[in-house]
């Protein structure tokens, strides 16, 4: 065990467009080593150079990358004999990356006799094991599942045993929790960190620089193709040199950043006239429950006795983990979907009630934003169709105005709009129907933190000068805490806790605030910046 | 076998459909393009009146006089065929687009209405697809006698299920999507979003589906033609040109051979430029 199992020297990959621009670095056994970066730095790619599927068009070139003494230049197909025996590839996309149609335990055996790791009588014994090693409860029943039988942070778990099948010495995790709740996703990453203490070395992507932090031993921040800072993250968190080190701490949002612009193009909320008083009541939720029934199984209750209300000019957060009601109290909202029980109200006018027409002109005064704004957008239309079919032709410059989108935009297919964009002409759409509230369910999850951070802006900015309430749902503490002024914490359909946001997270009551606000990836970030 | 950790999604340039060659298509649109001329203007291409019999000189073989010969009645074969490109495809043009029609309007109605309604229409589908096409014109020409219209009508009705079923199918999965949810949250009417958002994006697929069934229904049209459920004679139809030929095919192969080559220049060139067609739209919906 002569120097680090990998290294990486001078490292440049190329798609036509340079994708890496000269990278090194070394990843030892036993360590976690993190690259951390947005969107387009060539973070992924760099993985997939270390298990040879950069892709066919890609051109790499280095000055020296080995793996374990092997020079991975020009391997050929030799790649098999290290892919997925010696180096583990996990990818984000869990249920895109297990077979439909085999159950759990063959996708991990297949990695097992296809390397010939154990002889076939031991195969089943084994797979139990790798399951139980990656943290899956009662492997003997998951093993004969299949994975759309699994939860999100199950699937990815399976994904690790069957990555860890081969017992590789290299365990590569691009993205890996991503699409995992907060607690899921501290689950997963101590699995990683417990991998790295039993001796395989860890390289984690990730684009979520708090979540890397409390695990890595060592980060590389990318941007552009190169590295623009490293170092422990003890260091990188409270003293990062390079600029867009710092830019990206402070794009994110967190309790300190309540009240302060995250991308430093609006004006602080704490100057005088900054906040908007909290005006008139205009959403009342009383009692409302609902229950989804399939045909053959137990009925889900998605909401039980949720009441709450909501006043222009506020934001009201909704915070919860998958499958807690969030999103069907946001839906109430908006009549798409009736309650079983209670009622849901606009200045004293029950939704129920209302048929036909009047129905129709209510729906105007509550609009959505979605996660993915693309596919709430008519796939013919140019920005400027999204925006003019409701608000008219005349008015699109001033809204588009209003969400900071340009003129040389506006006559683009709404597809070929950037994420940041497209969220911005979401809101500039949700704007024209003059509506009284904005119910946004999950509008930045899928953003970069630096795109994140505008939009926020955006959201708070519009707030400011229109007064238009929010009904903000978001899994993401950190960006609750930054926009909203009261809380709600929802739990199997349930609100466990609510009240002003600062009081809910500085004391929270319920034991489950106090395990979300435990998983929530900021605390890290918020101290260094604090 | 890649072990399953490591499924990637390929790279574009990759999975990208290979370029459909060039010459073919070149040739399959100008090939469109004279028969969409011969069609509208057949005067620019003959001066001869397709129905002038000269019973002095029946059946005389391609030559100066005569490009293509002339068949038993002594009328010039060359100024048949392309005063038939009119009727021979028209009909198929005709039918195609009545089948879309008809096809988009009830799978739509299906797809919007309730369940009563749309098991109605659906299973109603369900029995003409069960029908063989050419006995359902078979039995149109029956019930309304035997004309281009009929035939039209005939073949649309056969070709109309396969558009419905992929209509409904295609506004059944637009009707859930989140943009059909925010135009109703915009507060429009139900038709509004129906006719103004969620058709409009439902007819490339069957669009698609249409410009390759063309083909098919130009060589239909000519079936019909060719056993008599046609246009009557002496209108020049290539199909039923065919069908006189043949009885003479052991004294003179001309009378069968040009309208024959006609019907099959047609329809090559349909099927290989209404291909192009489809993948490009195809390409444009991902």
């Amino acid at each position: 065990m002569s120097g680090p199992l990998v290294r990486v020297r001078g490292l440049a990959v190329d798609f036509g467009a340079p994708a890496v621009r000269g990278v090194s670095f070394d990843v030892e056994r036993g360590q976690v080593v993190a690259i951390v970066g947005e969107s387009g730095s060539g973070k992924s790619v760099t993985a997939r150079t270390l298990v040879g599927l950069a892709g066919e068009t890609a051109r790499i070139r280095a000055d020296e990358l080995t793996f374990d003494g092997i020079d991975l230049t020009g391997l050929g197909r030799r790649w098999r004999e290290l892919r997925g025996r010696r180096i583990g590839l996990v990818v984000q996309d869990a249920l895109g990356s297990l077979d439909p149609l085999r159950r759990v335990g063959a996708e991990v055996a297949e990695a097992l006799r296809e390397h010939r790791i154990v002889p076939r009588a031991a195969v089943g014994e084994t797979v139990l094991d790798l399951l139980a090693q990656a943290g899956i409860p009662e492997p003997a029943v998951r093993a004969r599942q299949y994975p759309h039988q699994l939860s999100g942070g199950l699937r990815q778990r399976a994904l690790i045993a069957a990555a860890l099948a081969a017992g590789p010495d290299l365990l590569i995790a691009d993205e890996p929790t991503t699409a995992l709740d907060a607690t899921v996703q501290r689950q997963v990453l101590a699995l990683l960190r417990e991998r790295a203490a039993a001796g395989t070395a860890v390289l984690l992507i990730s684009h979520d620089l708090a979540a890397v932090a409390e695990l890595a031993d060592h980060v590389h921040v990318m941007r552009d193709g190169v590295f623009v800072e490293e170092g422990p993250p003890s260091q990188v968190l409270a003293a990062p040199r390079h600029p867009y080190t710092r830019a990206l701490l402070a794009a994110i949002p967190t309790a300190a950043t309540r009240g302060r612009s995250l991308s430093g193009t609006i004006p602080s909320l704490d100057e005088p006239g900054g906040r908007p008083e909290p005006g008139r009541e205009v959403v009342a939720v009383r009692g409302v429950a609902k229950a989804f029934r399939i045909r053959g199984r137990a009925p889900i209750t998605a909401a039980r006795d949720v009441s709450f209300t909501v006043r222009a000019g506020e934001t009201l957060g909704i915070v919860g983990e998958s499958g807690s009601g969030k999103t069907t109290v946001g839906r109430m909202l908006l009549g798409l979907v009736a309650p079983d029980t209670g009622t849901v109200a606009f200045d004293g006018q029950d939704w129920a009630a209302l048929r036909g027409k009047e129905r129709r002109a209510a729906r105007r005064r509550v609009q959505m934003i979605y996660q993915d704004p693309l596919s709430s957008f008519d796939p013919r239309y140019t920005a400027r169709q999204v925006v003019a079919e409701p608000a008219g032709h005349a008015r699109v410059p001033e809204l588009l105005g209003l969400v900071g989108l340009d003129e040389a935009t506006v006559d683009r297919p709404a597809r070929e709009l950037s994420g940041g964009q497209r969220q911005r002409l979401a809101i500039a759409r949700a704007l024209a129907a003059e509506p009284e509230v904005i119910v946004c369910d999950e509008p930045v999850s899928a953003l970069d933190v630096s795109i994140q951070a505008q939009v926020l802006d955006v959201l708070v900015d519009v707030q400011r000068r229109l007064g238009v309430a929010y009904v903000f749902i978001s899994h993401d503490l950190g960006v609750v805490h930054h926009v909203a002024d009261r809380v709600l914490v929802m739990r199997d359909g349930e609100v466990v806790e609510s009240g002003d946001v600062t009081e809910v997270f500085a004391r929270p009551r319920h034991w489950y605030t106090r395990e979300l606000i435990a998983a929530a990836p900021g605390r890290a970030v918020a101290g260094a910046a604090g | 076998m890649t072990p399953p950790n490591v499924a990637l999604p390929l790279p574009e340039a990759v999975v990208a459909p290979a370029r459909p060659r060039r010459l073919g298509f070149a040739i399959a649109l100008g090939v469109l393009v004279l028969l969409a001329l011969a069609a509208a203007f057949p005067q620019l291409f003959t001066g001869t009146d397709p129905d002038a019999a000269d019973l002095g000189a029946t059946l005389a073989p391609p030559g100066a006089d005569h490009w293509f010969g002339t068949d038993q009645n002594g009328r010039d074969l060359y100024a048949r065929v392309v005063h038939g490109v009119r009727p021979s495809l028209l009909i198929g043009l005709g039918a195609t687009a009545l089948a879309l029609v008809g096809g988009i309007l009830l799978g739509t109605l299906a797809a919007q209405s309730g369940k009563v309604v749309d098991q109605l229409v659906s299973r109603l589908l369900d029995v003409l697809l069960a029908v063989p096409g050419l006995l359902l014109v078979f039995l149109v020409a029956a019930v309304m006698g035997a004309s281009g219209f009929t035939a039209v009508i005939g073949l649309a009705v056969g070709a109309l299920p396969g558009f419905a079923r992929v209509a409904r199918a295609e506004v059944l999965r637009l009707r859930g999507s989140a943009f059909v949810e925010a135009a109703h949250g915009l507060g429009w009417s139900r038709a509004r979003v129906v006719f103004g958002h969620i058709v409009p994006n439902a007819l490339p697929p069957v669009f698609a589906l249409g410009t390759v069934s063309l083909g098919a229904m130009v060589v239909a049209s000519s079936s019909l033609s060719f056993v008599g459920l046609g246009p009557k004679p002496p209108t020049a139809e290539w199909g039923a040109m065919l069908a006189a030929g043949r009885d003479f095919l052991s004294i003179a192969w001309w009378p069968a051979v040009f309208p024959g080559l006609a019907i099959t220049a047609a329809v090559l060139a349909i099927t290989v430029v209404g291909g192009r067609v489809q993948s490009g739209i195809e390409r444009r919906g991902r």
